[in-house]
């Protein structure tokens, strides 16, 4: 299949999935209802002011999290790298935690998202400094791992002093992920570093096409490494930072989406980095469009059905690759 | 085409390559040898820019290499590497044709003498059957084949491969050399570092070997691999034909003598 089939084919998917997500939800409201007169009023607030940035958020978060898992394992060549892997998304939620803790959200809404791009620019700082510009991969993958586990011990800390248990309910509810509740504001919010992000990706994938045939190859034939570790940890943390703040931890995407597509780009990795976004921004919409089709009660939150779906996709990728040895 | 002028490089603060001043022009194949450890590699990777170099210069065509961009060195120095890896299942066809990108620039897409180019390294390598396969489910030999394939296809006026017969068994080793007599041929620059003393008298213009960081001589294979050469580097006697054709069969450890 070539490229552009495929992302045509990815496009009309995402595209039939946000429809299904504007016109789903309770009160009957359908976008068609915006051209009645009658109802205009309720329609266009439940349609555009909570369905629609409800879509968009978990189309462009979950584009994010695809580009950036496809992009960490073309950079660290290897098919179980995701951002996770090397603390950006830990160190978002770290960042975002904080400002839940110290009750900063309340003060002024737009600091949870900043707290969470910097909590992730910090993050891949720790790790590109702890590893060295010119690194080996294990180095880099050792030095995300200590920042991880850095991040989930102060987010353990902050979980164990929090001052009362609503506010521990809070910051584990925020930690599970979700796009409910979220507004064009947040959407505001959302795109510009994110749109930054992707932009810088999008020179990059030619380089981790050569990567491929391993670092010296890389850089015989034109690649200059450190600045591609550069650009590519700063996308990530840009993109991957302003996703989490917003949505909370939703894991895995970024470790599935590039697996599941990479056979339909011929195992390119330059090819797989927008299929991954449409990819991405596919799996968060259903995942959005499921957890709003289950029975009411307790709102199943996006990042536990994710996990839920990942974990054993995860074992069966690690089982294959220890057959494959890829 | 390609000289390099009292090389010294360090790694790690120990010293590795020592004055090395070699040269090399076009249409020859250089045989570097030497013993494990005798700095032939990390020469390579200097002539790259991979590893930086204490002191000396590298220039290529006239100009000094520390001034060549990064992205148009990677026309003029194409290199295979010792045992490179491929990462990602790749067909063999996409795998030859990555050695087009050093000629696109930014969004530019592969023309047709790209693609002529890719078919012509295909059939000449006798790869024109796998181009299908992934790279990945290669026997040796086979992918040995494809990654000199892929740097062929830069057409580089300077070719350098670091060890590209060891452990293949003999037909391949001689299908490897053939190929990059060939490439020399045309009137390219070809730098091959090699263990098989027989092979590389058999296929390369020029030999110069290495010890310890420093460069022995250079020359013909008959003066190059002297009994008093072999026995002060490699510390090995060795058995010479007698005709015209020169070969020679390693044959003992100087210290196994007695």
């Amino acid at each position: 299949m070539t490229l552009s089939r495929l992302l045509i084919y990815l496009g009309v998917l995402v595209s039939a999935l946000m429809l299904v997500s504007i016109n789903l939800g309770s009160g009957q409201v359908n976008m068609f209802d915006l051209l009645d007169p009658d109802r205009s009023a309720a329609v266009r607030l439940i349609v555009l002011e909570i369905r629609l940035p409800r879509t968009l958020i978990a189309a462009v978060a979950g584009a994010s999290f695809g580009i950036c898992g496809a992009a960490m394992q073309g950079l660290l060549r290897n098919p179980l790298a995701s951002p996770g892997l090397i603390g950006s998304s830990s160190g978002a939620a770290l960042g975002a935690v904080i400002v839940l803790y110290l009750g900063w959200g309340q003060v002024f809404w737009l600091l949870m998202p900043l707290g969470g791009m910097f909590g992730a620019l910090v993050a891949m700082v720790l790790v590109y400094l702890l590893a060295g510009r010119n690194a080996s991969i294990v180095t880099i993958v050792l030095a995300g791992v200590a920042i991880n586990a850095l991040a989930m011990a102060l987010m353990s800390l902050i979980l164990n002093l929090a001052p009362s248990p609503y506010a521990v309910r809070e910051i584990v509810l925020w930690m599970l992920g979700s796009v409910s509740n979220l507004g064009m504001n947040d959407l505001w919010v959302l795109l510009p570093p994110t749109v930054l992000g992707w932009l810088l990706f999008t020179g990059a994938g030619r380089a981790l096409d050569l990567l491929t045939l391993g670092e010296d190859t890389a850089h015989s034939m034109g690649v200059d490494l450190g600045l591609l570790r550069t650009r590519v940890f700063v996308a990530v943390a840009l993109s991957i930072g302003a996703a989490v703040s917003i949505t909370g931890a939703i894991g895995f995407i970024g470790l599935v989406i590039p697996h599941l597509l990479r056979p339909l780009v011929a195992y390119q990795p330059g090819r797989l980095l927008p299929a991954s976004a449409l990819g991405g921004a596919a799996m968060l919409l259903a995942a959005d469009i499921v957890v709003r089709l289950m029975p009411p009660g307790p709102e199943i939150r996006i990042g536990v059905l994710t996990a839920i779906v990942g974990a054993p996709f995860f074992l069966f990728l690690i089982l294959k690759t220890r057959r494959w040895q890829i | 085409m390609l000289e390099l002028k009292n090389m010294e490089v360090s790694l790690g603060g120990q010293p590795i390559v020592r004055g090395v001043s070699l040269r090399v022009d076009h249409g020859e194949m250089l045989g570097l040898l030497g013993p494990n450890g005798a700095g032939k590699s990390t020469l390579l990777r200097s002539i790259l820019q991979l590893i930086p170099s204490q002191r000396g210069c590298i220039e290529l065509e006239g100009q000094s290499a520390n001034d060549i961009p990064i992205q148009q060195r990677a026309r003029k120095i194409a290199y295979v590497p010792q045992q490179g890896p491929v990462n990602w299942p790749l067909t063999v066809e996409r795998l030859v044709a990555l050695g087009r990108l050093p000629h696109l620039s930014g969004w530019q897409q592969p023309a047709a003498l790209d693609q002529e180019t890719v078919e012509r390294i295909l059939k000449q390598t006798d790869l024109e059957h796998l181009r299908n396969r992934a790279a990945t489910t290669l026997s040796g030999g086979e992918r040995t084949r494809v990654l000199l394939a892929r740097a062929l296809a830069v057409g580089a006026p300077l070719l350098l491969a670091d060890e590209p017969v060891a452990a293949l068994d003999p037909s391949h080793q001689l299908q490897i050399m053939q190929l990059l007599r060939a490439y020399s041929d045309a009137g390219h620059a070809v730098i091959v570092v090699m263990h098989d003393l027989t092979l590389a008298a058999r296929y390369c213009h020029r030999l110069a070997l290495m010890h310890e960081g420093k460069l022995v001589t250079s020359g013909s294979a008959r003066d190059v691999l002297n009994p008093e050469n072999l026995a002060a580097v490699y510390n090995i006697n060795a058995r010479y034909s007698q005709g015209d054709e020169f070969y020679i069969i390693p044959w003992q450890r100087v210290a196994d003598r007695g």
